[in-house]
């Protein structure tokens, strides 16, 4: 993997902030994207640009030709067994909400009882909490060790006959954690327990196979894995999602409608009401086949040493905690200087040129846990480098003398 | 001194600063020199919680009919505005800060800070100030 090579095909890194070169370190919010993928979009916009489906004439065509490629690009990149069993949302979290709102409808009765991780994403909390809200349900906390490990043994006790779902994150976006979702799984379907993984923070990170994890359900965001932002994908096992109520009407997701009885179209449109971001669907194909072209194999092994060398060098500064310590990590680094307030630090190393997230993540519940107001955090892409790492480090240096 | 002079001032002392961690240097200086708000008036009521960093504010009418003010904040270079936000109101009367036009934070750079979307807690620190002179300034017409 020649990273100079991937570099060149993201125009925005070679930028200049404050004078000083570009570090880009904010991966685990949005990442960056090639110039494919700019160019995606620019081309769908002056050569197909058309409302997809049913559309008689020609650019119509073009543009459902499009959109349902990107379905069949992603069924192929995650291994679905069906076409059908991708819907097409805005995001991880508009996937999550549908899933929530829509599984509460078919199967939630008061009383029942849902698990959800402590190192969840806010995105896989607060639709749940609406859910059981709504239908008098009861959200059970599966925790996680000091270490940012999941105690997964407590799964099984959490577990009882009124569990409905569990929903788990597959990369923890402020510890990094990579779960053993496959395990979780087992565990859970031992009882007949449908899971959710929340894959926004894996997507661009590991190889996802969803058939040999075996997971029920599947959320992602296309700007996490180099698409643009307002795409991404609900993964669902097709007998769930047709037994599972639509979440919006509209356009789109109907087979008839009168004001005595609509019904709706067949999967996945059933799921996809008004027009759908079919340009984003686009640059999602583009951003999934750069990826493919470089391999998330080599991917994975290059971000791990990143990881490793960040880690290492991290520590080596001193004075500065790690949160997350996880055997399997992907590449996000949080932490904090002792006796310095992350904004602070965010803030000096901005001046650097260092783009970095600080605050809560949007996990408050991983911020109790460790008694923490928030922290700086550090997450690495494939266009990352060893040299901007020690950017980074003397960076943390110098705001750590500046801090004191 | 009014509420413009002392906002010449300090962008007058801004003008000095080339570099940005020179500018943060001094913040921090500023921060760690601040008379802060007493611990047992750090309560819920004074808390202006940002996802960021949190800021504290406490205002007092004296009876000379103007305004003392005491903030502090969890982040230090937050803290080092607070001071100059303070440097600017305190010791003002309430119908001067009311009236006041807010120009420093812009002409020194800092402007980014006072963003909506920041959270940090200075915007609603400034609108906290804004309603503590109002208040007072309704006081005083009664």
């Amino acid at each position: 993997m020649d990273v100079q090579q991937i570099r060149k095909d993201f125009p925005i890194l070679s930028q200049k902030i404050y004078g000083k070169p570009l570090v880009y370190f904010d991966n685990a919010a949005t990442t960056q994207k090639p110039q494919c993928v700019l160019d995606s979009i620019v081309n769908f916009y002056t050569t197909y640009n058309s409302n997809i489906h049913r559309g008689v004439h020609f650019l119509s065509e073009k543009a459902t030709e499009i959109y349902e490629n990107a379905r069949l690009k992603v069924k192929e990149f995650i291994n679905a067994k069906s076409r059908t069993e991708i819907v097409f949302t805005k995001g991880s979290t508009e996937a999550i909400n549908t899933l929530a709102y829509s599984f509460g409808e078919a199967y939630i009765k008061p009383g029942d009882e849902l698990i959800i991780s402590e190192m969840e994403h806010h995105s896989n909390i607060v639709p749940w909490q609406l859910m059981a809200q709504r239908r008098g349900a009861i959200i059970r906390v599966l925790p996680f060790y000091d270490n940012g490990e999941l105690m997964e043994d407590m799964l099984e006790k959490l577990i009882c006959d009124r569990t409905k779902i569990v929903c788990v994150t597959y990369v923890s976006n402020t510890l990094g954690t990579v779960n053993d979702v496959e395990s979780i799984i087992k565990t859970a379907h031992a009882h007949n327990i449908p899971v959710l993984v929340d894959a926004a923070q894996a997507i661009q990170h590991l190889k996802i196979d969803v058939q040999k994890l075996d997971c029920d359900f599947l959320a992602l965001s296309g700007h996490k894995v180099y698409a643009e932002t307002g795409i991404g994908v609900l993964y669902g096992k097709e007998h769930f999602l047709e037994e599972l109520p639509p979440y919006q009407g509209g356009g789109d997701m109907i087979k008839n409608v009168s004001f005595d009885l609509t019904t709706f179209a067949e999967l996945p449109l059933k799921f996809e009401a008004g027009t759908s971001n079919f340009v984003g669907a686009g640059s999602l194909l583009t951003a999934l086949n750069y990826v493919d072209s470089i391999g998330l194999d080599n991917i994975a092994k290059y971000e791990e040493q990143l990881l490793e060398y960040a880690t290492k060098k991290i520590e080596e500064i001193g004075g500065v905690t790690i949160y997350g310590n996880a055997k399997h990590k992907a590449s996000i680094v949080s932490f904090n200087i002792d006796g310095a307030h992350h904004y602070d630090v965010g803030m000096i190393l901005d001046k650097l040129g260092v783009a970095v997230r600080t605050g809560t993540h949007c996990t408050e519940p991983i911020m109790k846990h460790y008694n923490i107001t928030g922290t700086v955090r550090a997450s690495f892409a494939m266009y990352n480098t060893f040299e901007e790492i020690d950017t980074l480090c003397e960076g943390i240096i110098k705001a750590k003398k500046m801090l004191r | 001194m009014t509420i413009n002079e002392i906002q010449d001032q300090i962008i007058e002392e801004f003008s000095v600063y080339d570099e940005w961690l020179d500018k943060y240097e001094y913040l921090i200086e500023l921060g760690n020199s601040l008379d802060t708000i007493e611990e047992n008036k750090k309560t819920p009521d004074n808390i202006i919680q940002g996802c960021q960093s949190r800021v504290w504010l406490d205002a007092v009418l004296e009876d000379d009919n103007t305004v003392t003010f005491r903030a502090d904040s969890d982040a230090i270079i937050t803290k080092g505005i607070i001071a100059l936000l303070i440097r600017v109101f305190n010791h003002q009367t309430p119908q001067d800060i009311v009236s006041a036009e807010l120009y420093f934070v812009d002409e020194i750079g800092l402007s980014a800070n006072l963003s909506p979307t920041r959270a940090n807690g200075l915007l609603a620190m400034i609108k906290q100030i804004r309603y503590y002179a109002l208040a007072f300034s309704a006081l005083n017409k009664k």
